[in-house]
């Protein structure tokens, strides 16, 4: 038998057919959808009479726009366009019959977060979303990647997707990380590496003692991120730490069932002969906590690093980086560390679980964020909220002076009131530093829950093995 | 979907790389629950300054660029967001090609779906075309999906590749869903064995 790798085992499990060019109909296990891209896709059944094909199988949740003040619980949402989108997503749920979690149901979130801790994704799955970071499911052993609209439409009505197969890539973590050092700053240290486009045509499967050693909900930040280095997604094989994040899950298989599927989930990795079409190690002990200086997630450096000049780069990316620099307001040559922050955003798909809070609650506990500073924490999930309030997370982040949110993506993308002014510079946990991205000229430095924090206390981005 | 066969317009050039979804469409115009509308917005924060009035250094604000219908890009044109609203924008503005060495895969994808052609190029004919497109209104290409080529102002020609199922949708103007429901059968055909062999699933 020819040697797979762990992509190529879940394609082949979900093969309906495949054409002579090599076209192929792949099955889609769990569908999950939210207000903004999905209004057209159900207009577009709507229009021609169709239905959805496996409601059972299909998830809708509300998270690009909802909200995340107090006021949210009190009545409607102000904003109509947004209110809109969200009535149409109610209604549309409740139309096709599929599962829905209406914006003040406890268990809302963003839809990466609420999937798995649903049990919704499972090992082996195929799992789309009409959303570039379902690349997060990865983390289980489930081939998890964004579509567009029509694709959203497309599995609606048919609970297939067209695919042509990508290339694999194997990204080796080896040996351990530093102390300070997160999977935030593992999965930017990658995309530094290969660049935004590095990964494009790849599914990657990141795999080494490092990876082994994240908990799940680190392997989820690193997965996230395998769309910002361009990959179709990203995979990790799934072993005890997965097994036992899903057991007792409100959707997880139980009983015989549970025990079919941990047989059938243990044969899910890359077989030693598999051969990957690029292999990429690095060592985890090259690994420094990181920060982005730039307007791409590939703009990487180590905090102890000073901001490049363009003329470090070559080719078209020294045009870029002149003009990431303008947007920026920084200078070649200054030290990472002495940029002043005034903004800090922790949460998102990326970084929107109870052990980055944890993290964060362990650097600010006991001490107050820097004057005037504008901080805030939104809850990937209403049962993270939860859970941070009873572990006592919650208080120690308001006691430091940070905002503590209702669940929902917020100013990641900034579609809801939570947007940065031009000009204010935000240290931020989400996934991308795009122009524009947490509101017009707002300027986004990347980093991970630990380094937010820290920032949150400095005023400036901050090295945290100096706290 | 409009069919796509053969183009004849005027290429804009946008050397940039990395033109990342959010560039292309603001998030603040995702809040529409339609397709249409979106080309007055396309580009918005790099089209139009603070105050909503045209930027006039801005390629697609220039008198000969005004109506182009090809953008010749830099590297990574389309990387970020699955937001389908990036290719229903351009195509709202009348953008049915892109030319570029690389594109962001869902984005690529999304293209097809809505007429618009990314075509991949090695950068030395992406140079060219980028130098073509640079001549104002004389920046006309002609785009032939049907023979895969790109003739420039001065007859130059150029192919290009393409999957040939894309190039039949395109070409024919073909929905995917129903092409798909066609296989109606192996669907549940398949679905019948995994609630067997899956059943969790």
């Amino acid at each position: 038998m020819t040697a797979k790798t762990l992509y190529d085992k879940i394609w082949d499990a979900h093969l309906v057919s495949t054409d002579e060019d090599g076209t192929s109909l792949l099955y889609i296990d769990r569908h999950l959808v939210h207000e903004v891209t999905s209004p057209q896709a159900f207009e577009g059944l709507r229009t021609a009479g169709r239905n959805v094909h496996a409601p059972d199988k299909t998830i809708a949740v509300p998270d690009h726009n909802v909200p995340t003040t107090l006021d949210r619980l009190e009545g409607e949402v102000k904003n109509e366009e947004s209110r809109v989108q969200l009535d149409a997503l109610e209604k549309n749920a409740l139309d096709f019959g599929v599962h829905y979690y209406p914006v003040n149901d406890i268990r809302q979130g963003i839809v990466h977060i609420v999937g798995p801790e649903q049990g919704w994704t499972l090992p082996g799955m195929t799992v789309v979303c009409g959303d570039s970071h379902t690349a997060t499911h990865g983390a289980f052993g489930a081939l998890a990647h964004g579509i567009g609209t029509s694709e959203v439409e497309h599995v609606l009505a048919t609970q297939t997707l067209i695919q042509a197969k990508s290339k694999n890539m194997k990204v080796e973590i080896s040996g351990k990380l530093q102390n300070g050092v997160t999977a935030k700053d593992i999965t930017m240290h990658v995309i530094g590496q290969t660049g935004t486009a590095g990964g494009t045509g790849y599914v990657i499967e990141y795999c080494g003692e490092a990876i082994e050693a994240l908990s799940m909900e680190g392997r989820m930040t690193v997965c996230n991120m395998a769309i910002e280095g361009g990959a179709r997604a990203g995979l990790i094989a799934p072993d005890q730490k997965t097994f036992d994040y899903v057991m007792g899950r409100p959707h997880a298989p139980k009983g015989a069932q549970w025990e079919a599927a941990l047989a059938y989930w243990k044969t899910l990795f890359s077989d030693e002969e598999a051969v990957f079409d690029k292999v990429l190690t690095i060592r985890a002990e090259d690994i420094e906590p990181s920060v982005t200086w730039g307007t791409s997630p590939e703009d990487v450096l180590p905090i102890s690093a000073n901001v490049p000049a363009p003329e470090d780069f070559t080719e078209g990316k020294v045009d870029a980086v002149k003009r990431a620099l303008d947007y920026m307001g920084l200078t070649p040559g200054m030290k990472l560390t002495d940029i002043q922050i005034d903004t800090v955003f922790i949460g998102s798909c990326t970084n929107g679980r109870i052990e980055d809070f944890r993290e964060v609650a362990k650097v600010v506990k006991g001490k107050k964020i820097k004057d005037g500073m504008r901080a805030m924490v939104v809850p990937g999930s209403g049962l993270v909220r939860a859970q941070a309030e009873e572990e006592g997370i919650a208080q120690i982040l308001i006691d430091a002076g940070f905002e503590w949110r209702l669940a929902g993506c917020s100013m990641c993308l900034a579609m809801n009131p939570d947007q940065l002014a031009p000009g204010e510079r935000c240290a931020a946990t989400s996934n991308r530093n795009f122009e524009g991205r947490q509101g017009r000229g707002g300027r986004t430095h990347l980093v991970s829950p630990a380094m937010a924090a820290a920032a949150a206390l400095t005023g400036h981005l901050t090295d945290i093995r100096d706290l | 979907m409009e069919k796509f066969t053969k183009i004849t317009g005027v290429a804009a050039p946008m050397p940039l790389i990395n033109i990342d979804t959010d560039m292309i469409i603001p998030k603040l115009f995702l809040k529409t629950i339609k397709r249409s509308g979106l080309g007055k917005n396309l580009f918005d924060e790099m089209r139009y300054d603070d105050a909503g009035a045209e930027i006039p250094d801005f390629v697609l604000n220039k008198p000969a660029y005004r109506n182009a219908q090809i953008i010749v890009a830099g590297d990574n044109f389309g990387c970020g967001s699955s937001r389908e609203h990036a290719p229903w924008a351009l195509l709202d503005f009348g953008i049915r090609v892109v030319i570029s060495t690389s594109f962001a895969d869902i984005f690529y994808s999304n293209c097809f779906k809505n007429g618009i052609l990314p075509i991949i190029l090695p950068q030395e004919d992406v140079d060219k075309l980028m130098d073509d497109a640079e001549r104002g209104a004389n920046a006309v290409l002609n785009v032939d999906l049907e023979n895969q080529t790109i003739t420039g102002p001065d007859g130059g020609e150029v192919s290009f590749e393409v999957d040939a199922f894309k190039k039949h949708c395109l070409i024919n103007g073909l929905d995917d869903i129903g092409l798909t429901m066609q296989k109606s059968d192996a669907i549940a055909v398949f679905e019948a064995q995994n609630a067997t062999s899956m059943p969790w699933v």
